[in-house]
């Protein structure tokens, strides 16, 4: 089962938690898995339009885009953690 | 001057800004691979930000953006006010700058120094509050905001020194990795790279402030810097606070480099780099700033939850 790291903006949708798991084989099919638990993480992840400029997923410490985006394979033990683009400078 | 014709790396060297020494990290790079560093905390402020205030002055200044006297603003968590600060100081502009209410005192104190009026944004919106109260005392004001996450300047500032700096002393580069705060650095000296290796990897070091910002009210009041464009990455390694500050002491420790936080973090993504790559790559990356600026934290004591709270860069 996959852990999921959310970020302090999201945890209310999930009753306060900051780690939640779910099961998927692919990132795509946690965050299906994510939202049919917590509907109203829908939208703000993107719903099926894909993954938002403004929302970035690291699956353990690499940037999904970078690898296979949605269709990235997820192992049992993976962490992915859901950050918000955050400027600094 | 018209833009076309403003030669920016001669602006940079004329206010200050040095080509920095590119130092090889032999007790951290694996076996087999090199990792070397621009050594940025040597610039006349003490960060990178030197280069990028410079050329963004210097742009607005030929293209008649800030006329004689303009008061300039600008939204930083501190190390580009301060920058910016001194070349407030040396061309003769008033200067407010908007910074995160939880920035380290040594970076009030040197804003202070350099005669900038200071306006604090709430700790918990970031940056991104900083730059939201920015723009709008610009607008509500009429003050000249340069805005270093939308402006061209900050990146080609990279693409004609630091980018070039690299080119020139070294043979090859099979990745150049940095932190990824407006982009300007990863943006600049990617196509300076590219433009001799188009193969190189330009991969970001994303810094882990977001893990503890409280402020945004839904991902999407996240902000993404018009500059920085995710398709000229390769890739992006997400850089825990742990590992940034173990990486700082090892910086300090062992290879003698008095640098702050954000260098352990560029020196932690450089290492996951080096360690994929073949026997004889050469990886490059920047130390954006200098260790004396967070000593009021106890940086180098300091566990990553006691860190947490903090604005390391």
């Amino acid at each position: 089962m996959a852990r999921i790291k959310l970020p302090t903006v999201l945890r209310p949708h999930v009753g306060g938690s900051a780690v939640v798991e779910v099961e998927g084989r692919t990132v795509g099919e946690v965050f299906t898995a994510l939202v049919e638990r917590y509907p109203s993480l829908e939208p703000q992840l993107g719903g099926d339009g894909g993954l938002p400029v403004f929302v970035n997923v690291f699956l353990d410490d690499e940037d999904i885009r970078y690898l296979d985006g949605l269709d990235t394979p997820v192992d049992d033990d993976a962490e992915i953690t859901i950050l918000p683009a955050v400027a600094g400078g | 001057m018209s833009t076309s014709t403003l030669d920016l790396a001669a602006s940079l060297r004329a206010w200050g800004v040095i080509r920095t020494p590119l130092v090889r990290l032999r007790e951290i790079e694996p076996s087999g691979v090199a990792i070397y560093a621009k050594c940025e905390w040597q610039q006349p402020t003490g960060s990178v930000k030197d280069r990028v205030a410079a050329a963004m002055v210097a742009r607005a200044v030929a293209d008649g953006a800030l006329p004689p006297g303009a008061r300039l603003v600008e939204a930083s968590s501190g190390n580009t006010g301060i920058a910016l600060a001194r070349l407030a100081v040396m061309t003769g502009h008033p200067f407010t700058v908007v910074v995160p209410e939880n920035v380290t005192a040594e970076r009030i104190q040197l804003l202070t120094a350099f005669g900038a009026e200071v306006v604090f944004s709430p700790a918990e919106e970031g940056s991104n509050g900083a730059v939201r109260l920015a723009e709008r005392l610009a607008a509500d004001e009429g003050w000249v905001l340069l805005h270093q996450y939308e402006n061209p300047a900050n990146v080609d500032a990279h693409a004609v020194t630091t980018g070039p700096e690299i080119v020139e002393e070294l043979e090859r580069v099979d990745a150049f990795v940095a932190c990824l705060g407006t982009g300007g650095t990863l943006m600049g000296v990617g196509r300076a790279l590219r433009d001799v290796w188009p193969e190189v990897r330009v991969v970001a070091a994303e810094p882990p402030v977001g893990e503890t910002i409280a402020g945004l009210r839904t991902l999407a009041d996240g902000y993404v810097p018009p500059i920085f464009d995710p398709t000229a990455l390769d890739g992006r390694l997400l850089v825990r606070l742990g590992d940034a500050l173990a990486m700082l002491r090892r910086l300090v420790r062992t290879e003698g480099l008095p640098v702050g936080p954000s260098s352990g973090a560029a020196v932690h993504a450089a290492l996951r780099v080096a360690e994929r790559l073949p026997a004889g790559s050469v990886v490059v990356t920047v130390l954006p700033d200098g260790l004396e600026r967070y000593l009021s934290t106890r940086v180098l004591e300091l566990d990553a939850e006691e860190a947490g709270g903090l604005t390391l860069w």
